[in-house]
């Protein structure tokens, strides 16, 4: 009796964490998930056979604490994340924070011991594909993405797979202007969130990786599509969309987070009668694109979101829609209650360049000019940086960080007074930066200890072309394209600039334009990724190298730093495997 | 079922290319658009009119990719994979067919006749030791790039101009480097690849180098050198025979 009642309770916990339990792999995963779980119960250092032995003498117990100790565990209200500086050893949301400042308080690994770096574990993706992974780590598990839209949960120790969710994804999925990629989740709870590539928001149970909900956002045969990790605030689920080479019409979701019916919609291009609907001529708001693809941020004392907006649609030719075209090439402040937007900075009007403003918006509070201001700053595609006020949307400072030949400034409202003869045309026309942006998704990083905002900048000029622009559902909608000036023409490098007057402070030259984002961490480090695969550690504040590793990929991915075991770890995703580093 | 049957048919009917290619409906304005596309696209490596250059020459009847305007639209829009080659992704439909409209008219213009002799030209190969440093059909040496396929990848123009300054011509992988380590070595040679932290070399005698950024005192970059000498000392019908040869390199045999 004693026996059965023992193997059903074994069975009930391996159930809970294994959903393939007719894999062929199944004896191996239930092995290994019953030594994880003895792991998660028992202290790290201490042998698991110990901890069966005692489970042994007391089965029901145990396995109840067993179950009781991992439930708590996979909970992460909102509380925790809202104050996710206090617990740094985990990674808790797309950038870390609700601030997006993708900084590591863990200071472990410092200039000095950088150097000794070593792999604790590689991941090898599931299949082939653009893998732009930004992991979640919560309480020893690493929560990653794979393309085209496969969440699998990683034995934050060992890197071994605890479950896998795959979305069967059509072949003739639409990724009108992109790759077949995903970012990352969101979790929230019991739940881990994921958008589809063919547009739906999926709720995943944290433990066992089964669906809860799935929802519509929209229809993937209009060129809608998800590669944005969503953002999880207080009982929802905030999602943004791709299409802006497509020409949707833009927009940023809430969805419930125990349901997944839709709480709000707030459109990025204003309808008939609304505010900013003249800055749009004819029907051309109706295919304006603005699309929200790259994750925002959240300040939860002012319940606002902050969210970047995507080119105008058609990118490339601006001449079917005169106006400036709001509200793309936008930050958006948007009421998390409601939808509503609050306020609005357009970086770019009337944009012809395809500069998103899709990068991440980075919340400071800090003192501007002698008082204390709740500021948010971004390095733009469009080669500037800027600083505005998050309560108001005041512009406060925009100072170029790149080479950019398009405009001869910013006017004192922030507006850029664009130069002459800048526009594509059929010919094509040499501009600066190139469509890719001085800077684009891959994440900045903002160090509260330097005061210095990081960013992998791209210096890259391209021939702009003007073309037609025809719109047919479903189809590109681009209305040109460019020529990028590449090879030894082009270069990167991570650029750390004063954070209050966007001063350039050092930088570290890169062989080619990244497509990597940055990390910094209270160690006084900062990590980053190169195209020749390189993922490397420099000095906060010197920018000088301190350690550098061949991981044989192209990297285009964030990487993020959690605890484990007692020690710091740095994952980044490159090629087709996530790598995993810390000191001996 | 013929109600099916017919529907069949129909829709056979419907989805099949139509027999008439979009070519033949464009008209003069249509071409000329075409023209204006080619010259911001396409010319900078096949030339003003088709006249070649680091790309093939687009001025003769027959193209190597290219069996009909449909296979020509698919070689605009969609690129040709393992060339250097790009995809015109972000044309319209109508502006690919225009492009692909214009070349056809550039394309009725009879080939540039060649005034070398092959047979000649490939004994001065033989004898000017050019096998030294490239390989033609598995044959040769390693330093310049392979030739096998040359007469197809450039035009006679580009033949021409590589072959009396190498250094305007010096394609890419084969960047000239000088480096001089902390430790006080110089090599010189051809940059194999780069990255941020790393740089891989092959010399004079063909010996690869892999040198760490941070034991380099001075990296030199020699852009637009070339280490292949300049025969421009040839006579012109030597020039002639000479390209003629390289000309007919289309791909093993």
């Amino acid at each position: 009796m004693k026996a059965i009642k023992k193997g059903v309770l074994r069975r009930l916990i391996i159930n809970a964490f294994t959903r393939e339990s007719c894999s062929p792999q199944r004896r191996e995963r239930r092995d290994y998930v019953e030594s994880y779980l003895r792991r998660l119960a028992g202290s790290s250092s201490a042998p698991p056979q110990r901890t069966l032995r005692l489970c042994g003498g007391l089965p029901l117990l145990a396995a109840v604490c067993l179950l009781i100790s991992t439930l708590a565990l996979a909970q992460v209200p909102y509380k925790r994340i809202a104050d996710a500086r206090a617990e740094p050893g985990n990674w808790l949301t797309y950038s870390g924070d609700y601030q997006s400042h993708r900084f590591s308080r863990l200071a472990q690994i410092t200039p000095a011991n950088a150097g000794r770096l070593k792999t604790a574990w590689v991941y090898q993706f599931k299949q082939p594909g653009r893998q732009e992974t930004s992991p979640v780590v919560v309480d020893g598990v690493m929560y990653i993405t794979e393309s085209p839209t496969i969440v699998t949960a990683l034995d934050a120790h060992t890197g071994r797979t605890l479950w896998s969710w795959r979305r069967n994804i059509s072949r003739f999925v639409k990724t009108i202007g992109f790759g077949q990629s995903n970012r990352g989740v969101a979790i929230l709870d019991g739940a881990v969130y994921v958008g589809a590539l063919d547009c739906y928001l999926v709720a995943l149970d944290a433990k066992t990786g089964a669906v809860r909900w799935e929802t519509k956002v929209e229809d993937n045969a209009t060129g809608h599509a998800i590669t944005a990790a969503p953002l999880a605030i207080d009982g929802k689920i905030i999602v943004g969309v791709s299409g802006g080479e497509a020409g949707i019409r833009g927009f940023l979701d809430a969805y419930d987070a125990r349901t997944g019916k839709l709480a709000w919609r707030c459109w990025t291009i204003p309808g008939p009668g609304e505010p900013g609907r003249e800055t749009w001529g004819g029907d051309s708001w109706k295919t304006g694109a603005g699309a929200t693809w790259v994750t925002g941020s959240y300040d939860p004392d002012l319940n606002l979101l902050y969210w970047g907006t995507g080119n105008p649609g058609p990118d490339w030719n601006g001449d079917v829609r005169p106006g400036d075209n709001l509200y793309t090439c936008s930050l958006l402040a948007i009421d998390a209650a409601t939808g509503k937007m609050k306020w609005h900075f357009q970086f770019t009007p009337h944009d012809v360049h395809d500069w998103d403003a899709n990068q991440i918006p980075v919340l400071i509070d800090g003192a501007w000019q002698g008082r204390p201001r709740k500021l948010v700053a971004m390095a733009n595609r469009n080669a500037f940086y800027y600083v505005l006020d998050r309560v108001t949307g005041e512009f406060l400072l925009g100072e170029p960080y790149a080479k950019q030949t398009w405009a001869k400034g910013l006017d004192a409202k922030g507006r850029p007074i664009v130069l002459p003869n800048t526009e594509p045309t059929v010919e094509g026309n040499l501009v600066w930066p190139s469509l890719q942006g001085a800077t684009n998704w891959h994440s900045p990083s903002y160090s509260p200890l330097t005061k210095m905002f990081y960013v992998a900048v791209r210096e890259m000029g391209a021939y702009y072309y003007k073309g037609e622009a025809e719109y047919k559902p479903g189809t590109f909608f681009a209305g040109g394209g460019e020529r990028a000036l590449e090879g030894d023409k082009a270069y990167g490098a991570v650029r750390a600039l004063d954070v209050a007057t966007g001063k350039m402070k050092w930088e570290f030259r890169l062989q080619s334009p990244p497509w990597a984002g940055v990390l910094a961490t209270a160690g006084g480090v900062v990590f980053g990724g190169s195209n020749e695969g390189n993922f490397f550690a420099l000095d906060a504040l010197t920018g000088k190298p301190l350690w550098d590793f061949q991981t044989g990929g192209y990297i285009a991915a964030n990487p993020i730093s959690f605890l484990i075991g007692g020690k710091q770890h740095v994952a980044v995703a490159a090629g087709q495997a996530l790598f995993v580093f810390r000191l001996p | 079922m013929w109600r099916f049957c017919l529907l069949v048919t129909f829709l056979a009917g419907v989805f099949a290319r139509p027999s008439q290619d979009p070519i033949s409906a464009l008209t003069a304005d249509d071409l000329a658009h075409g023209k204006r596309l080619y010259v911001g696209h396409c010319a900078v490596c096949h030339g003003i009119e088709g006249a070649g250059g680091r790309g093939p020459a687009l001025n003769q009847p027959g193209l190597r990719h290219v069996t009909d305007n449909w296979s020509l639209y698919g070689v605009i829009k969609n690129g040709v994979q393992g060339t250097e080659m790009p995809a015109a992704w972000q044309m319209t439909e109508r502006e690919a067919w225009r492009v692909a409209g214009y070349v056809r008219s550039i394309g009725r213009v009879a080939a540039e006749n060649l005034p070398g002799d092959v047979a000649r030209g490939k004994e001065l190969y033989r004898a000017k030791g050019c096998a030294a440093c490239h390989i033609t059909q598995g044959q040769g040496g390693v330093p310049g790039p392979e030739l096998t396929e040359i007469g197809v990848r450039r035009s006679a123009a580009y033949l021409r101009e590589a072959l009396t300054d190498p250094a305007a011509t010096a394609p890419e992988g084969y960047l000239v480097v000088s480096v001089t380590t902390r430790d006080g070595r110089s090599v010189r040679g051809a940059r194999i690849n780069e990255d941020s932290f790393t740089i891989q070399l092959r010399d004079d005698d063909n010996r690869f180098h892999s040198f760490r950024k941070t034991g380099i005192k001075e990296l030199k970059k020699e852009a637009g050198v070339s280490t292949m000498p300049s025969y421009k000392t040839l006579t012109v019908a030597e020039l002639d025979n000479l390209v003629a040869y390289l000309a007919s390199l289309r791909g093993a045999k």
